[in-house]
Parts: C-alpha cells; sequence; structure tokens
C-alpha cells in the first residue's frame, strides 16, 4: 500500500507536467484540427530558456518561469504564421507532414547550437523531503502540482471568461460561421498557439527541475505520450487534458513501479491504441458523426 | 491482346534496362570506380528504394498514413540476422530474407486489422506507437536479441547482386499491384472511402492488404540491412528511421514510384556529402520536408511515372 501511494505521488507530478503538455495539443487541436507534432519540441525550447537565463543571469524560478513561457508564446506564433497558416487550406496530411518537418528543425538547429550533449539543470527550488509515514514526498514535487494547478486554473478563467476566451471556443465550434460574426479567426488562432505553446514552456522548465537533465530531443517522447494523455481525455476539451495527463503519469510510475521500466514507453502507446479502438472520441470528448 | 501475353515488346524493353542497369553497376564495382565507400551508399539506396516503394503503397497509392515502417523493418532485421546467424549459408539468408518478411507480414495484418479503423491523424500515431511497441519489445527481448546491445557478427551475404534482384522485383511486383483491379480499389480508398465503399469496395480488406504488402517489403529491406551491415540494435530502428523514409516517400511524391526511387537516390547522395555533419542533414531534411508541403505538396513527381513520359511522347506523334 505504502509503495502504492509513493507512486501515486509520482505519478500525480509527472502527470501534472504531461497535462501542462496535453493542454497545447488539445487546444491546437480543437481550433485548427492539427496534431501540432512540434508541440514537444516547444516544450524542449522552454527548458533551454530556462536553464539559459538561471544560469547566466542567475535569476530564480518564477521570473525564469515567465520568461520562457513567454519566449515560448513568441516561438509558438512564428510556428504557426510561417509554416501552418500557408497551409490552412490544404489537406490535413500536408499539415500533419510540414508539423514533423518543425519538429525536426527545432531539435537540430537546437542541437547544432548548443550541442547534443546532456545538460544538468541548476537546482532553483528547495529539494528537502517531507516525510508522511512511509510516503517521501519532495518539495520540488509540490512546487510542481501547484505551479500546475495554478496555470491550469488561469486557462480555464482566459478560456470561459474573457473574450478572447469566446472567441476561441467559437472558432473553435464553426471557423466560418465565427469569421461571418466579426471575430478575427487568424489573431484568434495565433492566441491559441501563444497560450498552448506558453504551457508547454512552463511545462519544460518544470521537467528540467523534475528530472534535472535536458538535451535537445527530450521532447519527443513527453510530447508523444502527452498527445496520448489529450487523446485519452477527449481532445479538444481542457478538463479532458488534465484527466488525461494525470492518467499517463500515474500509469507510467505504476508501470515502472511494479513492472519493469523498460516497458514504460510501450504500456503508453498501447493505452493509445486500446483507447482509439474502443472509444476514440475520449472520455470526455464529443462523438462526431461522418458526413459524406 | 497483345498486351496479355508476358513475352511482348514491352516487358521484354523491361527486361533489357534492368540488365543494362545491373551490368554496367557490376562493371563499375568491378574497376573499382564504385569503391567500398560508394558501395556502401549504392547498397542504402537499394534498401531506401524498397522501403520508400514499400511505404508509398501504404501512404501513397491507399492513403492510410503510416509512421511505424520502421518497426516492420526492424522485425525483418531481427528475425533474418536470426536464422542467417543460425544457418550461415546462402540459403540460410535467403531464407532468413523470406522468413523475415512473412514474419513482418503477419504482424502488419495483426496490427492492421484493428489500426486501420483509424483515419488520418489518428492511424499516423496509432502506427507511431505500434513501431514503439516493437522496438521497445526488441529492447526487453534479451535472451533472443541481445537487447540494447544488439546484434554482432551477422554474416554477410547481402551484395550487389542480391540488393538489385531485391529491388527490383519490389518495384516491379508493386507496380504490377498498383495496376491490378485490386491496386485501383486501393486508389479509390484513397480519393475517397466513403465512395469507394459505397461502390462495393471492401475498403477494409484492401487497406489491410496494402498495409501487410507493405509490411513484407519492408521486412525485405530489413533483412538486407541486417545482412550487409553486420549490425543491428533496436535503436537504428527507432522514430528517426520512420520519418526518414516517410520523407523519401513525400519529396518523390506521394503516389509515384519513380518519384519514390528517385528521391531515395537524391537523399542517399545528399547523405554521403553531408556524412560528417549529421545536424545538418537533419535540418535540411526538415526545411526539405517544410518547403515541399508549402510550395509544391505533391512532391518531386505528383502521381505522375517515368512511364508516363513516353505516354506523352506517343500521344504528340499521333496528333502530328
Amino acid at each position: 500500500m505504502n509503495q502504492f501511494l509513493q507512486q501515486l505521488v509520482n505519478g500525480i507530478s509527472l502527470g501534472s507536467i504531461y497535462a501542462l503538455v496535453a493542454l497545447g495539443y488539445t487546444m491546437v487541436y480543437g481550433i485548427i484540427k492539427l496534431i501540432n507534432f512540434a508541440h514537444g519540441d516547444v516544450y524542449m525550447v522552454g527548458a533551454y530558456v530556462g536553464f539559459a537565463v538561471t544560469t547566466y543571469a542567475g535569476i530564480g524560478f518564477i521570473p525564469a518561469l515567465i520568461i520562457s513561457m513567454l519566449s515560448c508564446a513568441l516561438l509558438g506564433i512564428v510556428i504557426e504564421k510561417v509554416a501552418y497558416k500557408p497551409l490552412r487550406n490544404s489537406a490535413r496530411i500536408a499539415i500533419l507532414i510540414t508539423a514533423i518537418g518543425v519538429s525536426l528543425l527545432l531539435e537540430y538547429v537546437m542541437m547544432y547550437f548548443v550541442g547534443a550533449e546532456v545538460r544538468s539543470y541548476p537546482k532553483l527550488l528547495d529539494d528537502s523531503v517531507l516525510k508522511f509515514g512511509n510516503i517521501i514526498i519532495n518539495i520540488q514535487q509540490i512546487y510542481i502540482v501547484f505551479t500546475a494547478i495554478a496555470l491550469m486554473l488561469l486557462l480555464q478563467f482566459v478560456v470561459k471568461n474573457t473574450k478572447i476566451g469566446k472567441a476561441m471556443r467559437a472558432v473553435s465550434a464553426d471557423r466560418d460561421a465565427a469569421q461571418l460574426m466579426g471575430i478575427r479567426v487568424d489573431s484568434t488562432i495565433s492566441f491559441t498557439f501563444a497560450i498552448g505553446s506558453a504551457l508547454a514552456g512552463a511545462g519544460g522548465v518544470l521537467v528540467g527541475i523534475y528530472y534535472n537533465s535536458i538535451d535537445p530531443l527530450m521532447g519527443m517522447m513527453p510530447g508523444l505520450k502527452a498527445f496520448v494523455a489529450a487523446v485519452f481525455g477527449g481532445i479538444g476539451s481542457i478538463p479532458g487534458a488534465m484527466i488525461g495527463g494525470l492518467s499517463i503519469g500515474i500509469l507510467e510510475t505504476l508501470v515502472s513501479g511494479y513492472g519493469n521500466s523498460m516497458y514504460r514507453d510501450a504500456a503508453v502507446f498501447a493505452f493509445l491504441i486500446i483507447i482509439l479502438i474502443l472509444k476514440p472520441s475520449g472520455i470526455l470528448g464529443k462523438n462526431t458523426k461522418e458526413k459524406v | 491482346m497483345n498486351s496479355m501475353k508476358v513475352i511482348n515488346k514491352k516487358n521484354i524493353l523491361i527486361l533489357i534496362v534492368i540488365i543494362v542497369f545491373y551490368a554496367v553497376a557490376q562493371a563499375l564495382i568491378n574497376n573499382g570506380t564504385i569503391n567500398n565507400f560508394y558501395e556502401i551508399t549504392l547498397a542504402t539506396i537499394c534498401i531506401n528504394i524498397i522501403l520508400a516503394v514499400s511505404l508509398n503503397l501504404v501512404t501513397g497509392f491507399t492513403g492510410q498514413f503510416s509512421l511505424g515502417h520502421a518497426g516492420f523493418m526492424s522485425i525483418g532485421a531481427y528475425v533474418g540476422a536470426l536464422i542467417n546467424m543460425e544457418m550461415n549459408s546462402t540459403s540460410g539468408f535467403l531464407a532468413g530474407i523470406l522468413a523475415g518478411a512473412a514474419a513482418a507480414a503477419i504482424v502488419g495484418i495483426l496490427i492492421g486489422i484493428p489500426t486501420l479503423r483509424l483515419k488520418g491523424d489518428y492511424l499516423a500515431i496509432a502506427t507511431l506507437g505500434m513501431a514503439e511497441i516493437i522496438r521497445v519489445v526488441f529492447l526487453n527481448m534479451d535472451d533472443i536479441t541481445n537487447g540494447a546491445a544488439g546484434l554482432n557478427g551477422i554474416p554477410r551475404f547481402t551484395n550487389w547482386m542480391w540488393l538489385f534482384i531485391f529491388t527490383a522485383l519490389t518495384i516491379i511486383l508493386i507496380n504490377n499491384f498498383v495496376h491490378s483491379s485490386y491496386g485501383r480499389a486501393c486508389i479509390s480508398i484513397r480519393e475517397d472511402e466513403i465512395a469507394a465503399e459505397s461502390m462495393g469496395v471492401n475498403t477494409t480488406m484492401y487497406k489491410v492488404m496494402a498495409f501487410a504488402i507493405g509490411a513484407f517489403f519492408a521486412g525485405i529491406a530489413g533483412a538486407l540491412y541486417s545482412s550487409y551491415f553486420y549490425f543491428i540494435k533496436p535503436s537504428i530502428f527507432g522514430f528517426m528511421k520512420s520519418i526518414d523514409i516517410l520523407v523519401i516517400v513525400v519529396f518523390g511524391g506521394m503516389g509515384s514510384i519513380t518519384g519514390s526511387v528517385i528521391a531515395a537516390v537524391v537523399l542517399a547522395v545528399l547523405t554521403t556529402f553531408l556524412q560528417s555533419y549529421s545536424e545538418l542533414r537533419m535540418i535540411i531534411y526538415a526545411l526539405l520536408l517544410i518547403v515541399i508541403m508549402i510550395f509544391r505538396p505533391q512532391g518531386l513527381m505528383g502521381t505522375k511515372e517515368i512511364t508516363d513520359l513516353f505516354k506523352i511522347v506517343k500521344k504528340n506523334e499521333k496528333n502530328q
């Protein structure tokens, strides 16, 4: 039982990072129906920005988080304008391949400039531990979970209660109708990319602190797993992405804890295939009918 | 019906072209113009042609976006290598290729039946996940596959002759398949799945068939690879390998076998020249993907083949 609770604690802290990344996937998919393969790499860039400003400028956790989020938001807007906007009306497969291209570009441009080696992240947060019986909770984990929850609440507020949030929901429901109602579709899509990328940047900084190491290809696997989380929760749904992220985090730590940690990634993908076959719309997703 | 006979003008012409092509390359190898270094490029080209043409059948002709081709390649590579190491003879090599291809095809069918119900993006992610699962399984079968360290000292039987034979066979067989009634059914699925279904095409069967055939040839490519490079390990067949193959197909044109062949040659030569700058090569690949999709989404050849060129010439002659 103790081991189970301990795995649960680790799973929740990892899962809240996945949830942050999954939110970006789900928002972008909701609005332009694109699996943004480059999203995992935006998260990697976020981790590197956080690394650079803390190592060379020596600033603390909160300012580093904000700088990283802002730069990722900018990067997200640039990616959308340069790579995805010209293709908005072409075949889905063309945009998907472009997204893979952008993902490779970010990875290898980063590798070209900073090298392929793994770097160790500076210690930004107190890493002393709290003990509850046999369960050990690192203060870092508490910070990570709370940062993630705060950002998710902020996002929920923006989407539900602000004008731009209303515009985002309108564009995702029906782009043409939204345009006819006077909503600026282009800037709404850019804003969605900015928010999604900012959350990924925050996730990058948090994961750098949590695992204490970053490298240019770090975004590939977590990016895919966050996508699995978004699909599980129901793609397009914000609470779904949170539930999905936590579930994937917990699944992963349980597989590592009780089974073989080498099968961790396989378990997540097997889970994805099972969801896609049994309930492709996810647990909170809407069913869409096929139209001719 | 002249075209129904096996021995006709067209087939004889194709045979002559194939033999001349083989003989010229063999002569260049013999007199040393193609040295050991370029021979590796030549082998890479052949293996990539097999991979790209087989992926083109799935993605280009049938329209099923697969990101897991390297998974099938790895099955062929491991099965082929294990049989090859056990028997250590040419017949063992050929048996390994056949068994590897068959194993890949069987796995293709088993995976295809559930996943091919998915469409577009979801299918891409599911096939990607499936290839990752295959890789992790090989990684963990320590007793048989030697885990992450991989298999070493696989006997080398793959040479220019076998590479050429299998490449030519792949191109001819897949080309024939595409131009048969089965192939037309596959193309109809790409054009409009709902319309094809309502015209009585059994879409699930044809999708699984294309997937299995693609997996079969990817298995051949994997077995050839393992016997050429002596050494395989699971990380060779990761996500990046699938992307490499996809880049060839997209660059050449989805739905053009000629395109895949040309793209495999061009990209292999590019890779040879950029060997010492592997990051730069990936940046170029990435830019190539983005630029092609924005400015020429149909790729180099679109859905055209080199034989279409002759048809145009003939038509012009008739008109005059």
